[in-house]
């Protein structure tokens, strides 16, 4: 084939960075703004693209046992509960749907891809958690939401592609179905649990809705607070001592904004690495 | 239907069940009917999720013909039949959602469908270099980044006070009132939903095109086709398929808009502009209480849904192309 010419080259050289700079400036600027002083900033118009002289002031400010860090708490420890259960009940059913034979395998297939097409709504789905008594508990951001369709077909499909000998030698070593997807299935499948439980480790992280929904304020995971603070742009009022906070300075909004986007940006190497690979399997098998 | 299939998961398990106690399966296939029954244990928890939360929920829409008093719970509240949906369809501020609903999907089919595409050619061109890696890992990122964020970056990059103004403003230049403007609000929702989700929607396109033949293109390009044709005789067919595929199923799902990203900015710029069938269901229901009456907005927008994905890829079996199920 003919060399492309320089023209296109250049051209494709100029998207490229557009694309590069138009995803990673914002960032630049929010992490920037977090690290100068109050006085910079304003000086500057609100904003700071290279802090002169950087401090962790604001960080410290919301780090030191308030607001933001009992959020920070919550947000942690419902991402690692949920996380974990949600994963364990989203391999055991994609094992036993993944099994040729299994009781009543191809009905309940069918209707958890009818839950795909047709979605219960928010109303009741609400009420269903308001009659269950799970208002105001952190079981209502996991429970609602414990098993994501499209992430327990893309472990079937993982788990189908296994070679079926593997199966048939850990039976003939008289191995039961616990035991193979233990011993067996699991240590083979490391690459596809881990696309699968950070999928559901950062839909947790990222979740707000639901806490606006089945949460009281002083119960608040990370998202929720970074919402009424800075995407509202409202004061918060501590739950210990009662006090209304007045709206947070620029430097703290963007803090708080790079204190909810880091745990994202430390996984996303690790996600990087697998997803594709992760990602495509279950696409072609749905 | 969604009964039927619930009746007989239902008997599985209480066969399951039943054949506990005794310890000893029937013998008939051996391992194979043992191994069955661990595997229906396994299936039991993440089973019951979905009979609890989607089927029990599903049950709850029957709000949507009840006039929902908290004391009496979804059950005990009283039937007042089709009303809810007669005062919905004579709603001006429903209809209002609808339409604002359908615009702004039309837009996003408009304007954000094609950038994954002319991405991912792009991207396909840099073949297997580390830029088209790096590229590829800074595009997918913004996918992973909360609505939130999204919006507060948004705010901070194109706000009164936000980077473009005040570059603009440094430079003597008039300043962009863009957000909180409602004539600038769909624009603008447009442009986040490409900036987090065009980079991530490379990937169905780039698997396409990773399935081509190079030697297609040796071939063209020796009988003397230059790259526009290279590209409309041997790209183009390759990804069709998926194109065709991926538009019908956005038309499927034309009534749903992203929610979280309306949400967020509808009391910035107000209801006549940002009122979408979801979170007008969320207005009237839990922010206005009138449970059975949001329901029934949810539901119509679930049933019209559904016969939308469903007829959306019938089409697509009429077109020859796979669908989402079959």
């Amino acid at each position: 084939m003919e060399k492309p010419k320089p023209v296109t080259q250049a051209a494709k050289a100029v998207a490229l960075v557009a694309v590069v700079l138009l995803v990673c400036v914002p960032f630049l600027v929010i992490v920037s703004t977090s690290l100068a002083s109050t006085d910079e900033v304003v000086e500057n118009g609100g904003w700071v693209l290279w802090p002169t002289e950087p401090s962790l002031d604001a960080y410290r400010d919301i780090l030191d046992g308030g607001i933001v860090t009992h959020a920070l708490g919550v947000s942690a420890s419902v991402t690692l509960a949920g996380t974990l259960l949600s994963l364990a009940c989203t391999v055991t059913l994609a094992y036993a749907l993944s099994r040729p034979g299994v009781f009543g395998g191809k009905p309940v297939l069918l209707l958890i891809l009818f839950t795909f097409l047709f979605p219960p709504g928010m109303i009741p789905s609400f009420l269903l958690v308001k009659e269950l008594g799970l208002l105001d508990s952190y079981a209502s951001l996991v429970l609602p939401v414990l098993v994501n369709v499209f992430n327990l077909v893309v472990l079937r499909g993982f788990f189908q592609g296994i070679p079926e000998e593997l199966y048939e030698a850990a039976r003939l070593d008289g191995a039961g179905d616990w035991r193979v997807l233990w011993s067996v299935v699991l240590p083979l499948s490391k690459a596809a649990l881990a696309v699968v439980g950070l999928f559901y480790a950062v839909a947790y992280w990222n979740s707000w809705f639901y806490a606006s929904l089945y949460l009281e304020s002083d119960h608040w995971p990370l998202q929720q607070v970074l919402r009424t603070y800075v995407v509202a742009g409202s004061g918060l009022t501590d739950a210990t001592t009662g006090e209304a906070t007045v709206t947070a300075p620029q430097t703290v909004q963007m803090a708080v904004l790079v204190i909810a986007t880091v745990p994202i940006l430390l996984v996303y190497p690790f996600l990087q690495k697998y997803f594709t690979k992760g990602v495509l399997t279950g696409a072609i098998k749905s | 239907m969604a009964a039927v299939l619930r009746e007989r998961a239902g008997t599985e398990e209480v066969r399951a069940a039943r054949r506990r106690p005794d310890g000893a399966p029937p013998r008939r296939k051996g391992f194979q009917s043992r191994g069955s029954l661990a595997l229906a244990l396994l299936m039991l928890p993440g089973l019951a999720y979905f009979l609890l939360f989607h089927y029990g929920a599903l049950a709850g829409n029957l709000i949507a013909f009840k006039e929902y008093v908290p004391f009496d719970g979804i059950w005990g509240s009283p039937w007042v039949g089709t009303g809810n949906f007669r005062r919905m369809f004579e709603d001006a501020a429903f209809w209002d959602a609808v339409i604002n609903t359908l615009w702004i999907a039309v837009l996003q089919i408009v304007f954000y469908f094609p950038v994954p595409l002319a991405l991912a050619l792009l991207l396909h061109t840099l073949t297997y270099s580390s830029v088209r890696r790096f590229v590829q890992s800074v595009a997918y990122l913004p996918h992973f980044i909360s609505w939130v964020i999204v919006v507060a970056l948004f705010q901070q990059v194109l706000g009164d006070t936000g980077l473009l103004n005040s570059s603009l403003d440094g430079m003597g230049l008039r300043t962009v009132d863009i957000i909180g403007n409602p004539d600038a609000f769909r624009p603008l929702t447009v442009a986040q939903v490409i900036w987090k989700d065009a980079g991530w929607g490379t990937i169905i396109f780039l698997a396409a095109l990773a399935q081509v033949d190079e030697q297609q293109y040796e071939a063209a390009a020796i009988d003397g086709a230059g790259p526009w044709r290279r590209f409309w005789h041997v790209t183009l067919p390759a990804i069709r398929p998926v194109i065709v595929l991926l538009l019908i199923m956005r038309l499927g799902d034309i009534l749903s808009v992203g929610f979280e990203q309306m949400l967020l900015q509808r009391d910035a710029v107000g209801p006549e502009t940002a009122e979408i069938i979801d979170t007008f269901v969320y207005y009237q229901g839990i922010v206005g209480g009138d449970y059975g009456f949001a329901a029934a907005a949810g539901l119509f927008k679930g049933v019209i849904g559904a016969l939308l994905v469903y007829a959306a890829n019938k089409v697509a079996h009429r077109l020859g192309e796979q669908g989402v199920y079959r």
